[in-house]
């Protein structure tokens, strides 16, 4: 360890669990782009300074997002990672790769790039990690041919993504994947051509368990969800209390609106619809006696971000249930008529859930064109967001 | 610092090849990174017609306009603009136009 150049990243090897450190190690026989990468974090671990430099405008021909910039700021210690740019390869919906695209991409990855990658980026991206600037367009151009193609950056559509959904999911409520994939398809424009005041991430969850973290992370959330009853096996529910499962305390007892009731004698589980929220808590406890109902879309919700002008928001329901089926032409029409609001109106870098704080939700539901509904709000008068416009305000006097 | 040769003039340029002092810009300029930069053998009515709308507005604010109002100004729908200049508004149309990096996030 005394004559190792990379002493504090050797630390990150100890222990059971992977280690990117390893990695790259590994990596750097073959590819001298890893191995500067690797001396280049251990001087930022030393200095406490990152050593990319920010920005940086690269990309290929026709596109303006898929593919970030990134310089290093001290090219004479590291003239391998000088140029070491980031593609964003769209991934396919859910995740579903065969063994042999996954080859293609990495003997791709190989030949033009550090042959680092990361599975998966935020957005859902294959991240490829590393390439100088003069091979990103013949690499872009072998992606292509092999039917790859680059995800979204910068101010523009990011990559839609979606769970798993009804490919490997019993729970799924619509079908995400080919939700994903039409969403993908249809604002193709959107994706590769920034134009936006920033960035806009749609994510789409198959049912309220919310596998893709949508509602956190995405400016426009779909949640699956159902708007008749959960659908009981009265015997699987006896089946379930025989073994010895607690069903006061731990489903009616946990049951968020105490929609719930247990009664042992009977050994029946009453549901009482109209309380429900579609919390999926009863339902993930007894998967084998419970499951959604039968009437089944989803619920669109908007403004979900990390901090950045403002703090971090989880989205707001915008729409409590919309059927969820090929064309989709309800959802790619108000999706449309929100990219425009937004557009129009909002400041540089200002994400749609920032211009709905700014302007309020009252005008962003008017000029959207969706109507005001109590599926907005937590409970009667805790509406921090909805004000009556004046002209529907009618006196009693 | 990179530099670019052009003609008598040693243009000073950055990474990405973005001419660092606007006012080295000339027509000739345009034309000779229209060339290196964007493999355009001529620049049309309409390829001038962005150019100077992005030099205008740099002048008069001093950064680059956001790209719905180039659009809008212009008239040219955002397709249009990358088939005028593949690389794209701003690694292509304010690179020529001689204007400093557009900064922009990831």
């Amino acid at each position: 360890m005394a004559n190792s150049k990379t002493p504090r990243l050797d630390e990150l090897e100890k222990g059971r669990w992977p280690s990117f450190v390893k990695i790259m190690k590994r990596a750097a026989v073959k590819k001298p782009a890893a191995g500067d990468l690797l001396k280049q974090l251990e001087l930022s671990y030393e200095e406490k300074v990152g050593h990319w430099k920010h920005g940086g405008i690269v990309g290929v021909r026709g596109y303006g997002g898929g593919v970030i910039g990134r310089y290093s700021d001290r090219p004479d210690r590291f003239p391998n990672v000088k140029e070491f740019h980031t593609f964003r390869v769209n991934q396919p919906s859910g995740w579903f790769y065969t063994s042999s695209a996954l080859r293609q991409l990495c003997d791709i990855w190989d030949k033009y790039g550090s042959g680092l990658t990361n599975f998966h980026g935020a957005t859902g991206d294959i991240i490829l990690l590393g390439a100088p600037t003069e091979n990103l367009q013949p690499c872009f151009d072998e992606l292509s041919e092999h039917g790859f193609d680059l995800g979204g950056s910068g101010s523009d559509l990011r990559t839609p993504s979606a769970c798993v959904g009804p490919a490997r999911c019993e729970y799924a409520c619509v079908d995400t994947l080919d939700l994903c994939h039409t969403i993908t398809q249809e604002f193709q424009n959107e994706l590769h051509r920034p134009m936006w005041p920033y960035k806009f991430k749609i994510k789409i969850s198959g049912c309220p368990n919310d596998c893709v973290a949508s509602i956190a992370r995405s400016d426009l959330s779909v949640i699956g969800t159902w708007r008749d009853s959960i659908q009981v096996d009265p015997q699987a529910v006896a089946a379930y209390a025989d073994q010895g499962l607690d069903i006061q305390g731990e489903i009616c007892g946990k049951c968020p609106t105490r929609a719930l009731s247990w009664h042992p004698e009977r050994k029946e589980l009453e549901i009482r619809r109209e309380e429900c929220v579609r919390c999926m808590h009863c339902i993930n406890k007894m998967p084998k006696a419970l499951r959604p109902g039968r009437e089944r879309g989803a619920t669109l919700l908007i403004g979900g971000k990390a901090t950045m002008k403002e703090s971090a928001f989880l989205g707001w329901v915008i729409v409590p249930f919309m059927k969820m089926e090929p064309p989709y032409t309800e959802l790619l029409d108000l999706l449309r008529r929100i990219f425009n609001w937004w557009d129009e109106r909002a400041k540089n870098r200002e994400r749609i859930g920032e211009l709905i704080y700014r302007l309020g939700m009252r005008a962003f539901l008017h000029d959207v064109g969706l109507p005001p509904v109590p599926q907005m709000v937590a409970r009667p008068r805790a509406n921090p967001y909805y004000y009556w416009r004046p002209e529907e305000v009618r006196s009693n006097g | 610092m990179p530099t670019i040769q052009f003609g008598d003039v040693q243009v000073e340029v950055d990474e990405d090849g973005f001419v660092q002092d606007p006012k080295q810009w000339t027509e000739d300029l345009a034309r000779y990174l229209a060339k290196q930069e964007e493999g355009l053998d001529n620049l049309t009515e309409d390829h001038w017609k962005v150019i100077h709308y992005l030099r205008d507005y740099y002048q008069q604010f001093g950064i680059a306009p956001m790209i719905r109002k180039l659009c809008k100004d212009t008239g040219f729908d955002l397709k249009y603009i990358y088939e005028l200049f593949p690389s794209g508004p701003a690694k292509g149309a304010c690179k020529l136009a001689g204007l400093p990096k557009p900064t922009g996030c990831v």
